[in-house]
């Protein structure tokens, strides 16, 4: 598996697609910090952009690497190498890579304007932490998605579909029903809808640690009690841990009974 | 030794291999025809694994090959479509091939008599389809497999290039090896090969010697011989 990860790895590395995805975060860490001077403030504003960016890009490039690297992997096939080896080794290739060009471009500014003297330190930690995890995450979706449909267009489609439901519709709904069912108690109904997305789980997980929750109002006092905790945390974690398992568990089980 | 047994692939709505059963424990070149979407790929891919039959099963000597994958490094396979990764050189593909199967290699010798040498450096999305096919055939005759399987493997060839293999095909044969190989080209089935099997909509039509299919058919010629099979099946 990791000679597979390893021409995944450096294949990538190769490819300008990594190198403008690096530029990109090492160009935004640097504008931010040309904006507002103040690295709490910078996390904030980094918080937005991550949320939204990190799921597209993991999305859209692992809907491309599978679809481009189809030759690679029907030659792989052919070798003495166990399919599961193939599919997770590719898989982590491209997440590594992609969750590289995150740490490294956006740590690079941040350690250049003192974020290890700051206090912000963790919740910058936290914030990549949250990036590595979505990308990872996003990956493995798409990576189903790719092994779902032979079609490259369709394919394609439906991971942006899939990432444009999990980023905006959701949260539509969300408060639609929010605003419907006002009069019942929702606290626990908000925690669940949470914990099924991703994205909403990593927001909500950052802007408690960031302590603005009070901007929340009520629900936001229920998320702080339950977030706020070592056992939320734990929750939170495990479910965006799961997030990344069940998917990439549907990925192995759909490769293993596909046709090439 | 292959022993196929009772197998059966469909894609959705189409059959492609109606139970096939077929026992090669001949060593030598053996030919698989048949005409265009009658199972040839379909049958050499579930024997590699990588496309998984409904029902049946195959035994690469007694074993199944149903989810394990070590058997491979018994059979170098030449894929039908010389399908390489576009950014990787010549060079890097073979090495990595090499590397990742981790047993002795003989690419120089074969790499000098196709005349690759010029398109070492080169990325394989620029080569030509005729020397990304000879690039194929390196890669799948430097390994020294007892089973090797050829799916198409003159396509894009030119004429020295195709005497050559022939020449490889031939000395592989005399080292013991079964080699399977599929083509169009009943020139080439006449020359070389020591056993026929005509596949007709998934299913053995005809296991023998090129000349017992002549004295089937009552023609002459191979060609014709086929010819004659499937006018007759499809009249």
């Amino acid at each position: 598996m990791l000679k597979i990860l390893k021409y995944s790895f450096f294949d990538l590395a190769r490819s300008r697609w990594s190198y403008i995805y690096f530029l990109f975060y090492l160009l935004l860490g640097f504008i931010l910090f040309f904006l507002n001077h103040e690295v709490s403030k910078a996390v904030i504003t980094l918080l937005n952009i991550i949320i939204i960016l990190t799921p597209l890009i993991g999305t859209i490039f692992g809907v491309m690497y599978y679809y481009s690297s189809k030759e690679f992997t029907e030659l792989l096939l052919a070798q003495p190498l166990k399919r599961t080896t193939i599919f997770i080794g590719q898989y982590l290739g491209l997440s590594l890579s992609l969750s590289l060009s995150l740490i490294l471009g956006l740590g690079i500014p941040f350690v250049l304007y003192g974020v290890f003297l700051s206090s912000a330190i963790w919740n910058f930690t936290m914030l990549l932490l949250i990036g590595g995890f979505l990308t990872f995450i996003f990956v493995a979706l798409s990576f189903l998605i790719g092994l779902s449909f032979n079609d490259k267009i369709k394919g394609f489609g439906v991971a942006i579909l899939l990432w444009l439901f999990l980023a905006v519709i959701y949260d539509g709904i969300f408060l639609l029903s929010m605003i419907l069912f006002d009069d019942y108690p929702l606290d626990k109904f908000a925690l669940a809808m949470t914990m099924f997305n991703p994205i909403d789980l990593s927001r909500i997980l950052i802007l408690l640690k960031l302590d603005i929750s009070a901007l929340l109002g009520y629900t936001g006092a229920v998320f702080q009690k339950f977030f706020g905790t070592n056992f939320g945390m734990i929750i939170s974690m495990t479910v965006l841990s799961l997030w990344i398992l069940v998917p990439s568990w549907f990925m192995v089980k759909k490769a293993l009974k596909k046709d090439f | 030794m292959i022993e196929i047994k009772n197998l059966y692939k469909s894609y959705g709505p189409v059959d492609v291999l109606n139970g096939i059963n077929l026992t090669l424990d001949q060593k030598g070149i053996i030919a698989i025809l048949g005409p265009n979407g009658s199972g040839k790929t379909t049958m050499i891919k579930t024997i590699l694994g990588m496309v998984i039959a409904q029902k049946g099963d195959i035994l690469l000597n007694g074993e199944s090959v149903k989810n394990k994958w070590s058997y491979r490094d018994q059979i170098s396979y030449l894929p039908q479509i010389a399908n390489f990764p576009q950014n990787l050189s010549v060079t890097e593909l073979i090495g990595m091939i090499k590397n990742l199967r981790t047993q002795q290699a003989d690419d120089v010798a074969l790499i000098e008599l196709f005349g690759l040498t010029p398109f070492l450096d080169k990325k394989l999305g620029t080569l030509s389809g005729g020397t990304r096919q000879k690039v194929n055939i390196v890669l799948t005759f430097m390994f020294d497999s007892p089973l090797v399987i050829l799916d198409e493997p003159t396509t894009g060839l030119d004429p020295v290039a195709l005497i050559h293999l022939k020449k490889i095909i031939n000395e592989e044969k005399q080292k013991g090896k079964m080699i399977l190989i599929t083509t169009h080209i009943m020139n080439l089935v006449e020359e070389i090969s020591d056993q026929v099997i005509f596949i007709l909509d998934g299913n053995i039509y005809f296991n023998g010697t090129v000349s017992g299919l002549k004295s089937q058919t009552k023609q002459t010629n191979l060609e014709h011989a086929i010819a004659a099979i499937l006018e007759k099946n499809h009249a």
